[in-house]
């Protein structure tokens, strides 16, 4: 079990003092955090996966319509292959990163903030449609939570693109710093983390609801 | 979108009148002017002595995670006392409320507080006990502690411990703000729906409860990222994960439970805030709410967030006991699987909060029989604890005399604990004085282990020892207090008693409630005896002043470097050898402390961001709680612009030149040398000695010196 603390150390030969140590890995750390922030985003979404999942019933319409009476599939498609292009492309822009080119991170990185911009768009007007038709979260307990997930998740892409305006900012001032690297990671991780969440959006949200 | 809210808004101050300020509330009143005459002294004190500017550079501003951890343990015992006091406020009402002829005073029918007065101090004692008092006395110990025992020179993120100190505290403030500026909530610290929706408590209450419950639950989140990453990440060269010492293994697996646990918490208690908001329909009794999501969240975050409490306490025991003990821990191997054992079984006991809400039998079962498999990691603890002290050297002081107060609570609370535990006779005493008596039980085991720690390691933090003569009398009238409130609570619990009660309809309960007022006299004379305690210490520190290991017995890391700690723990990175390293160390006489040869440091520099956030966040709550919208707004903006403009800051870090580290080191006072002492000197106190220590074949069956740790 304790294979470590089994094998003595002979105190004549011991290390005491670990001499000119580097100290942690201070990339690692950071992003190695930002995971364990990602798990805690998760559990909030798991939280509100399972509400919607409580709140599916057809008592919990109260009346109001369901949503296969309202989704409008091809803004869901339309988000759907923007988020996807712009994670695509910020891949790239992560590409770009390990061959230190300054301009390329950049361009891309513009790019996958624009097809943000584009998706938070299309969401808008998915949204607005639905408010104008009288569907809004005060409907029903399956409508507060149909809103909630659907703006929860579009309030991460909105964080995304502001983060990806800093960024863009502080890669021009300072080019490849270890806080520029860390950072450029940690939203990788970010961005690639909300395709992750859309796809469970897509299929419980808007899949299950035009079965339903 | 928006709700339409009955009653008077303006747009500049939101609801907030000056009818809000309880004026007629003559004890709100009292504590007013106390509280205001406190705060004039202090801050008066504060500028006369001219410390504004230290306060600010070595307190306020700090990321060094031994000052965090201190604030945090400052703060927690302030919530603690102000906790202390609500229930000797419930306790004299009901002891007076009893029966129809009992007098009422202050516009109460009986005793002295009206039911809405009542329910506002239930819940806040409720709320403040577990989320202002239990979590950052122990997120503070784990903050002070982990680092040193790990060998590091701070956190894994100084920033963002700092932010979580600061976001707690805002959290706390809202609650004591809210004894003055409007109500706090009535029905309970882990509330009620419908009864928590806008149409059943319109008022600002509920809206005070949430909020400063979210930012508690944000900024233990981000504690527990910051304690997870630095355990994994920041150990010294040597120390494996099974080298690692208890307290580190219990805080890596309780702040694994409040990673996945708070954000179930923010979750739910954002819905409800959203139904109180937006008038949406989570929670409603019809349009479409479900009552049941709503306890069913809570208790998915409430029951782990017990063990997020109890875990550290552990740990803290398993620190104590093998110190005090001259022994390396009994079944080491066994303690870290019953650490995350427990940590699993967490996530699957929530049920058992409301098994009388009409679950199926075989829901019921399951959940039954999960909460009775929490009781084998749990034994097996106790039992390594007991094996830990058999045969060992046990010196009876103050630090140990809370560890085995804390494990005699333990089997106290957690044999109830296990009656609880079947659905079938939880059906009797559901909502009962029987369970409050036994969690209870389980609460005090944290505040008998965090009073034990807080002596184990203060001489580490400080540099000096407290006092031991009126730290004992502290000890015993606790046990006393204890013992006078909560024996009848259980009697009481039997016979039916629910909690909460404003009035009390059976007159012959008056005998047990008039003992358990006693037993809160107790309490009182401790708490008296607490002050003394730390003033007599703070008096005569000079006398009691500790080297680097200060019990002369101690086992792990921390106590290989000087007290107080200097800023950067370790002059030089630390290398471990062994499991107990510096009792390996001590052994093989290698506890020189002073390597020479010193290097500069890169220390992460003060910042005064995470106290400013804070104060927004405050702000942000408080306009929110009193729908100020502009306020609100205003808040929100500047938290997004000073986060952002933080990232832009380059000056984070600074280098203490190693001229610097050798000034520090010389200075520091180092008595580790004659520190090692024979077990029976120490302190001056009573001693029981094993029957075996004298080297006729005991354990080890060595004559070697008294000091020598039996390691087996």
């Amino acid at each position: 079990m304790s294979a470590s603390a089994a094998q003595k150390v002979d105190p004549a030969h011991a290390t005491l003092w670990a001499r000119r140590y580097p100290g942690h890995d201070m990339i690692g750390t950071r992003t190695f955090g930002f995971w364990l922030y990602m798990l805690t985003d998760a559990m909030v979404y798991a939280a509100l996966f399972a509400t919607l999942g409580v709140l599916s019933h057809v008592v919990n319409l109260a009346g109001g319509p369901s949503s296969s009476a309202f989704i409008n599939p091809v803004y869901a498609y339309g988000e759907t292959i923007t988020l996807f292009l712009s994670v695509l492309i910020y891949g790239y822009s992560m590409v770009a990163l390990k061959n230190g080119n300054r301009g390329g991170v950049i361009g891309s990185m513009f790019a996958a903030m624009l097809l943000g911009v584009v998706y938070l768009v299309i969401a808008g007007i998915d949204i607005g449609n639905m408010f104008a038709h009288g569907i809004v979260p005060q409907v029903s307990g399956f409508l507060s939570i149909f809103f909630t997930l659907i703006i929860y998740h579009a309030l991460h892409i909105l964080v995304g693109v502001v983060w990806m305006l800093v960024m863009m900012v502080q890669i021009a001032r300072e080019g490849f710093s270890a806080n520029v690297v860390y950072r450029l990671i940690n939203l990788r991780l970010f961005w690639h983390f909300q395709a992750v969440i859309w796809t469970f959006v897509f299929t419980f949200v808007y899949l299950q609801g035009m079965v339903a | 979108m928006l709700v339409h809210l009955q009653g008077p808004w303006t747009p500049l101050l939101g609801r907030l009148t000056l009818q809000q300020i309880p004026f007629h509330v003559p004890i709100l009143v009292v504590t007013f002017i106390v509280v205001a005459i406190l705060a004039a002294v202090v801050l008066g004190a504060t500028t006369y002595f001219g410390k504004w500017g230290y306060l600010w550079r070595e307190w306020l501003t700090t990321v060094d995670h031994k000052k965090i951890g201190v604030m945090y343990i400052l703060l927690g015992l302030v919530m603690l006392l102000r906790g202390f006091v609500d229930a000797l406020m419930i306790r004299t009402q009901q002891a007076m409320a009893v029966g129809p002829s009992s007098p009422g005073y202050m516009g109460a029918v009986h005793g002295y507080l009206t039911p809405f007065h009542l329910g506002q101090i239930f819940t806040a004692h409720g709320l403040i006990m577990i989320v202002f008092a239990a979590t950052p006395l122990l997120v503070g110990l784990m903050n002070i502690i982990v680092p040193l025992q790990i060998g590091a020179r701070d956190m894994a993120y100084p920033y963002l411990n700092a932010l979580g100190l600061w976001l707690t505290t805002a959290g706390a403030a809202l609650v004591m703000v809210s004894l003055f500026v409007g109500n706090f909530a009535h029905g309970g610290w882990y509330g009620f729906v419908p009864y928590f929706e806008l149409s059943y408590s319109p008022g600002v209450g509920v809206d005070y409860w949430m909020w400063s419950f979210q930012l508690a639950a944000i900024g233990t989140s981000l504690g527990s990222i910051n304690l997870i990453a630095t355990i994994v990440k920041m150990r010294a060269p040597g120390m494996t994960w099974m080298r690692m010492p208890m307290f580190t293994w219990a805080s890596l697996s309780t702040n694994l439970i409040a990673l996945t646990s708070f954000p179930v918490l923010m979750v739910t208690l954002a819905l409800l805030g959203m139904d109180r908001y937006l008038g949406t329909h989570f929670y409603t009794a019809g349009m479409g709410g479900n009552l049941m999501l709503y306890n069913d969240l809570f208790w998915v975050w409430g029951h782990p967030e017990v063990y997020f409490l109890i875990l550290p306490a552990f740990g803290i025991m398993s620190e104590i006991i093998p110190t005090f003990s001259e022994k390396t821990l009994f079944g080491y191997a066994t303690m870290v699987i019953a650490s995350f054992a427990i940590g699993g079984v967490a996530w699957g006991v929530w049920l058992h909060h409301f098994f009388t809400m009409a679950a199926a039998p075989s829901v019921n079962s399951f959940y039954s029989v999960t909460t009775m498999l929490v009781g084998i990691p749990t034994g097996v603890k106790v039992f390594n604890w007991i094996f830990t002290m058999y045969r060992g050297r046990v010196r009876y002081e103050l630090p140990m005399l809370w560890a085995l107060l804390a494990l005699f609570l333990l089997l106290v609370g957690g044999m109830s604990g296990m009656m609880n535990a079947f659905a079938s006779s939880d059906y009797m005493w559901h909502n009962s004085l029987f369970v409050v008596a036994h969690f209870h039980m389980m609460v005090l085991v944290i505040a008998a282990s965090v009073f034990g720690a807080v002596e184990y390691w203060f001489p580490k933090v400080f540099g000096f020892k407290l006092e031991q003569k009126w730290g004992k009398w502290f000890f015993w009238f606790m046990i006393l207090g204890t013992g006078w409130v909560f024996v009848p609570m259980f009697l009481l619990g039997f016979g039916g008693m629910t909690r909460r009660l404003d009035y009390i309809h059976y007159t012959q309960w008056s005998p047990y409630l008039h003992i358990m007022l006693i037993g809160m006299v107790f309490y009182v004379i401790a708490v008296v005896f607490f002050v003394a305690h730390l003033y007599i210490s703070l008096r005569d520190r000079a006398k009691n002043r500790a080297g680097a290991d200060a019990w002369g017995s101690g086992r792990s890391l921390e106590w290989a470097t000087h007290s107080p700690v200097p800023a950067y723990n370790f002059a030089i990175t630390p290398h471990v050898n062994a499991r107990d390293e510096w009792a390996w160390r001590k052994e093989n006489g290698l506890t020189e402390l002073h390597p020479g040869d010193y290097e500069s440091i890169h220390m992460p520099k003060n910042t005064g961001v995470p106290l400013f956030l804070g104060i927004l966040f405050m702000g942000l709550a408080f306009a929110l709680i009193w729908r100020i919208w502009w306020l609100a707004l205003l808040c929100v903006a500047l938290i997004v612009v000073l986060i952002i403009l933080r990232s832009f800051d380059h000056d984070t870090d600074m280098t203490i030149p190693a001229e610097d580290v050798e000034q520090v080191e010389s200075d520091a006072r180092d008595e580790t040398s004659t520190a090692i002492r024979p077990a029976g000197v120490l302190g001056g106190t009573a001693i029981a000695h094993s029957t075996l220590q004298s080297g006729t074949g005991g354990i080890s069956g060595s004559t070697s010196p008294s000091w020598t740790p039996m390691d087996r």
